[in-house]
Parts: C-alpha cells; sequence; structure tokens
C-alpha cells in the first residue's frame, strides 16, 4: 500500500466556509425546528377533554317524591355527586344559627358561582329542599353527613357535613364554616322543578 | 481501516476486536473505577435502588400482559391477576412491595448524602441528578397508584390533580388538561398508564444513566468526606481506593441477599403491612359518588401531604413573620445594594398576597405552595452548606442534632399524614412544618457555626 502525504489545509474539513451551505443548514434547521412545533400541537392538544368528554354531561331528571323531611338522595351528574336534601324546619334554623360563622354567608364569591335563584340564605330555590354538588371545593373529596348537631366533633354544636380528606365542615345549606381549608361554599348545580316530585339538575334554562 | 488488535484471546477477543467499548466501559465503570476504601454501611443503598428499578420493571412488565387500563375493568382485572393468574399473586406483590421498598432503600441513600456531605462540590451536579430521580419517582409511583382503580387510587389521584387546581388563574384548565375529562375518568386512568408504564420509566433509566457517570466522572464521596483522587500511585490510581469490582460488587451481594430476606419476608408475610403499603381503602373499588372516611396518601408522601394540611387561614399569619424575619436576615448579611432591594421587594410582595385583604390568595394555594417547596429544597443542598468540613465526622456535634431532628420532624410529619385531621394534631403539623423549613433556609449560617474538627488528609481506615 502506498502511503499518500496529506498536507495542511488539503482534508476535507480544512476548506474555507462555504456561506451559502452555512446559510442552508440555517433555514433548513429553522423550518425543520417550525415543523417539530407544529407536529406537537396535536399531541399537546390531545390531552385536553375529547369529544366524548365534552359531549357527555346531559341534565339529569330526579324523582324527590320519596325523600321524607331530614332524609337526603344523591344521584350523579356529570360523573360528580350531586345532593337533594329534604330540610326539616330545624335543619333550617340551624342555617340561620350559622349565618355568623360561616366564611361567605350571602354566597358572593365567585369561583362557584352560585345561580341568581339559589343566592338565599337556604341557597334552594325552594326552602327545604338543597340541591348540592357534593364535592368540597378544597381538593375535590366528598364531604360526609349531614351530621345532627353535637353529633360530629369537627362540627361541634352546628349540624352540617364534614369533608373527611382535610376536615372542611359545612352548615346544611352547603356553606363553608369559617377557617376552613375550602374558600369557597358547595357549588349549586343549575337546576330547576318540571313538577313537584320532579327536578332537572344540569339545566336551568327558562322556555 | 486498520483492525482493533485485542489484548483478549477466545470469545472475548473476538468480541473486544469488534467493539472494544465493551470492556473499555467495564473498565471504566467496574474494575478500574477506584472506590474509597472506607465505605459503610450507609453507602449500600445505591446499589440496592438499581436492584429494585429491575424488579420493578420485570414484575411491571409482567402485570401489564394481564392489567386492563379502563375504568370498568381495571379494579377486576387486578383481582383476577391475585386470584387466577397462575402465579400472578406473587408478581403482584412483588411489584407494590417493590414500591415501598423502593421509597425506603432511596430515603437512606438520601439520608447517607446528608450524613456524609456527598451533595457538595463537585457533586452538584451528581445531586441534581439524584433529586431528579427522587422527583421521577414520585411521579411514577403516584401514576401507578391509580391504576388499582381502587376508592384509595380514585381518590388519592382526585385530590392531587386538583392540587395543581389551585394555582391562580390557569389552575382549573390545568386540571382539566391533566385529567382529560371533569372528573377523575377512563382517559385519566388511561394516560396515567401511558406514563406509568413507558414515559416515566425510561426518564428514570435516562437519569440513572446520567447519575452515574455524574458519580464515575467526580468519584464517590466517602464516610471522611475527603477526596481520595489527592493521593495517587505512579499509574495514576487513588491510594485511598479499591476497584469497584470485584471489591464492592462482593459486598454489595452480601448486603443484597440481606435486603433479599427482608423484602421477600415483606412479600410473603405482611405484604399490606398492616395498611401501610396497601390502603385497606383500596381493596374497595373507586366509586366517584362516596369518599372513604378517611383518605390519606401512601406511607411513602405522607410528610409533604402533612405540610399541605398544616397551612391553615391561621398559620398564614406565621408563615408572614417567618417570611419577614427570612428577608431581614438576607437583607442583614448582604452587601450588594441592588439584591437587598430586590429581596425586600419580594418579601413585601409575598406578604401582600399571604395577608392582605382583596388580593390575597387562598391558605390552599400556600398549602400547594409549601408543600411543593419541601421536595424541591433538596435541590439547593449544595448551596445552602457552608460548613467547611463536609461530612458529620468532623463537624461539631450538634450539626448532627441537628440532622437528626429534622429527620424526626419529617417522620412525625410522615406518621400525622396517616392519620385523620385533629385540631391538635394541625398544631403539631404546623410546629413541625417550621423545623422542617428552618433546618434548611437557616443553613447558610448555622452551618458554618461551632468548632470543627480537623479534616485528615487521607480516609480513616482499618485494613480488615
Amino acid at each position: 500500500m502506498s502511503t499518500t502525504t496529506v498536507t495542511e489545509g488539503d482534508g476535507p474539513l480544512d476548506r474555507s466556509v462555504d456561506k451559502e451551505r452555512r446559510a442552508t443548514i440555517a433555514v433548513a434547521a429553522a423550518v425543520g425546528g417550525a415543523g417539530l412545533i407544529a407536529a406537537a400541537v396535536p399531541f399537546v392538544t390531545s390531552f385536553s377533554p375529547s369529544e366524548r368528554a365534552r359531549a357527555a354531561g346531559a341534565p339529569v331528571e330526579v324523582d324527590i317524591a320519596g325523600i321524607a323531611p331530614g332524609e337526603m338522595r344523591t344521584t350523579e351528574w356529570r360523573g360528580r355527586p350531586v345532593w337533594i336534601l329534604n330540610r326539616t324546619p330545624q335543619m333550617l334554623e340551624s342555617i340561620r344559627r350559622a349565618d355568623k360563622e360561616v366564611a361567605d354567608p350571602k354566597s358572593v364569591r365567585t369561583a362557584y358561582p352560585t345561580p341568581a335563584y339559589a343566592r338565599n340564605e337556604y341557597r334552594s330555590i325552594k326552602p327545604e329542599l338543597l340541591v348540592a354538588v357534593g364535592i368540597c371545593t378544597h381538593l375535590g373529596c366528598s364531604p360526609t353527613g349531614p351530621y345532627a348537631s353535637g353529633t360530629n366533633a369537627m362540627l361541634g354544636s352546628n349540624a352540617g357535613f364534614l369533608c373527611p380528606c382535610h376536615g372542611s365542615v359545612f352548615d346544611l345549606a352547603g356553606r363553608v364554616f369559617q377557617n376552613m381549608p375550602a374558600p369557597d361554599n358547595l357549588e349549586i348545580p343549575p337546576h330547576k322543578y318540571l313538577s313537584d316530585t320532579l327536578v332537572l339538575v344540569g339545566d336551568d334554562s327558562k322556555a | 481501516m486498520a483492525e482493533h488488535k485485542s489484548q483478549y484471546t477466545g470469545l472475548l477477543g473476538w468480541v473486544d476486536a469488534r467493539m472494544p467499548t465493551a470492556m473499555s466501559e467495564f473498565k471504566k465503570h467496574m474494575s478500574e473505577y477506584y472506590a474509597p476504601k472506607n465505605f459503610n454501611f450507609w453507602y449500600i443503598f445505591g446499589g440496592l435502588a438499581i436492584v429494585v428499578l429491575v424488579i420493578q420493571i420485570v414484575s411491571g412488565i409482567f402485570l401489564t400482559m394481564h392489567y386492563k387500563p379502563d375504568a370498568g375493568l381495571a379494579f377486576a382485572s387486578v383481582e383476577y391477576i391475585m386470584r387466577d393468574v397462575p402465579g400472578g399473586w406473587f408478581i403482584r406483590y412483588m411489584h407494590s412491595t417493590g414500591a415501598s421498598f423502593f421509597f425506603i432503600v432511596v430515603y437512606l441513600h438520601m439520608f447517607r448524602a446528608l450524613l456524609y456531605g456527598s451533595y457538595r462540590r463537585p457533586r452538584e451536579l451528581l445531586w441534581i441528578f439524584g433529586c431528579l430521580l427522587f422527583l421521577m419517582l414520585m411521579a411514577e409511583a403516584f401514576f401507578g397508584y391509580l391504576l388499582p382503580w381502587g376508592q384509595m387510587s380514585y381518590w388519592g389521584a382526585q385530590v392531587i390533580v386538583n392540587l395543581f387546581g389551585a394555582i391562580p388563574f390557569i389552575g382549573p384548565e390545568l386540571a382539566l388538561f391533566i385529567r382529560g375529562d371533569y372528573v377523575v375518568g377512563d382517559a385519566t386512568l388511561n394516560r396515567f398508564f401511558a406514563f406509568h408504564v413507558i414515559a416515566i420509566p425510561l426518564v428514570l433509566l435516562g437519569l440513572v444513566v446520567a447519575h452515574i457517570i455524574a458519580l464515575h466522572d467526580v468519584g464517590s464521596n466517602n464516610p471522611d468526606g475527603v477526596e481520595i483522587k489527592a493521593h495517587t500511585d505512579a499509574q495514576g490510581r487513588p491510594l485511598d481506593g479499591v476497584p469497584f469490582h470485584p471489591y464492592y460488587t462482593v459486598h454489595d451481594l452480601y448486603w443484597l441477599s440481606i435486603f433479599l430476606l427482608a423484602f421477600f419476608a415483606v412479600l410473603f408475610f405482611w405484604p399490606e403491612m398492616g395498611g401501610y403499603f396497601l390502603e385497606w381503602n383500596n381493596f374497595i373499588p373507586a366509586d366517584p359518588l362516596v369518599t372513604p372516611s378517611h383518605i390519606a396518601p401512601v406511607w411513602y408522601f405522607t410528610p409533604y401531604y402533612s405540610i399541605l394540611r398544616a397551612v391553615t387561614e391561621q398559620f398564614m399569619l406565621v408563615l408572614a413573620v417567618a417570611a419577614i424575619g427570612m428577608s431581614a436576615l438576607l437583607v442583614l448579611t448582604t452587601s450588594n445594594s441592588i439584591i437587598r432591594g430586590a429581596i425586600a421587594a419580594f418579601s413585601v410582595l409575598l406578604v401582600v398576597l399571604m395577608l392582605v385583604p382583596g388580593v390575597k390568595l387562598d391558605p390552599k394555594f400556600w398549602g400547594v405552595v409549601m408543600m411543593g417547596a419541601s421536595v424541591m429544597i433538596f435541590f439547593a443542598m449544595p448551596w445552602l452548606d457552608h460548613s467547611p468540613a463536609r461530612s458529620m465526622r468532623y463537624r461539631p456535634k450538634w450539626h448532627f442534632w441537628m440532622l437528626i431532628a429534622w429527620v424526626v420532624a419529617f417522620l412525625i410529619l410522615g406518621y400525622l399524614g396517616t392519620q385523620p385531621p385533629s385540631p391538635s394534631k394541625i398544631i403539631v403539623a404546623q410546629v413541625l412544618t417550621l423545623v422542617y423549613f428552618a433546618f434548611f433556609a437557616l443553613m447558610p449560617w448555622w452551618s458554618r457555626m461551632g468548632e470543627f474538627k480537623p479534616v485528615p488528609d487521607r480516609i480513616t481506615f482499618v485494613p480488615h
């Protein structure tokens, strides 16, 4: 094998920079980068709820005929528990007593806006019937209850609900007591009465 | 091209001639990697963590052969693995026991680093890779915990995803984005499965490689905290080092056999570990309408969970005072007037957002911030510790007791996190939260104080 002497400036890497090729590389990198970003968009958006998930969540009709005073029925709407509590006069009295101890007695906070027809002391259309989403506004556990006054240590002499996760307590109108982890009152879902014994949860349109 | 002339013969020589990297890497990382002679018990946990990682990957692959990531089928498929798949119970218990042992091993590995200053210069990057590994391990455990689709799986995921919802402005949208639905549901289960079985494990493996490469580049620390590379023989080999293989491979195998005794004792006799490794409520299928009366994360997350719960409306005042005190300390000890101004302005902003009605952010948000900070603060260790000596051996005795006090606070927070909340327990958790953060926040000052012992030039080692 014969040996050739390689002189400096003769190797493939020693030629002077071809400016035109450098510019082509820069343009190719920019276009490729833009393509990568564009290709990432469908991957990122695939994380958002699908069309099927968006379409789900139709309103549900609940028959409330059999709920005796003091009793609560739980139904499911959009995968979440919705409580329908038939409150006795003593229960309504306990709500009035709690006025000074709850954080937002008039439901003015807007994180979970209370519908106008429920922005009253009992947070309901009919005073005795509470319709509320049974999901704590802190981190989304479902509170337990209703507890009568004096039956739960965290509630003390108040009646209401207790969230088992972080100890937030709510009165029987779903109003959170002061100094609790939960910042807001329980959500009141849009709802309307179709008749005296039938409530539609998830839709409050007139017509 | 000229052929690589191998020094080996036979099959090894044949391979070596065609892929010399195999032997050169084996030498670099095993037979010619010099580790300090004075390693003690605390140095077994890195190797054990790799073994547990392999256990998790192998048992995990076999579980995916029978598991169904579908909200309607998941719970029953896990029971199917436990009852009907031959050997299924063994594989599943190996995976669930492995998860808890992974955290036991990693926590002890991290304690070793705190004890001997293994995060100190030039090992900052090694430490950062380790912290990232810890974060990814937590993500891996969290995603995996949803898969059995029991009550704890469901409500645990609900609570943790809602933590992201506490971030101002973008929070609710972000939580929706993570769940992929308006509630934790099938979409959530499917994506968590994808993260758990492929996305996070790939990141974990990459980080393990980076962690080990960084370790082998700078060399291992040791219980004396002295650099063995400072004294080398004529060939450049550290005088105080021995080849990792065979010396430490044999040493680690001995401890591995003891570790496996403990591991299989738990697997065979106490796989649920009294409800700590497998929580009782997770034997009930997920029910989106009813939260169990007591929910708590698995034991390895409970210290951070306690810190989250400790941040209440009343505690905000204490936190604001602590923030003011901390910024006062920083302002008094900083000479640069621009930095002083920035610290003061930042602390004023912080206190306004904590306390002033109308603009203040909910305690719920600050709880999430504190919980995040309790994990992220580990990253700062190399820059918080200003002690002249790396190892606790040559630091004042009370430095050691500071570390132990912090460990005790961590353990009690962990215990409290497993318990239902009560007013007195919340106060204890609040005090310990302050202890937890004071240990780190005041470290730049306390780590310099006290009487240090002279650090030896060479390691202390008795041949045996």
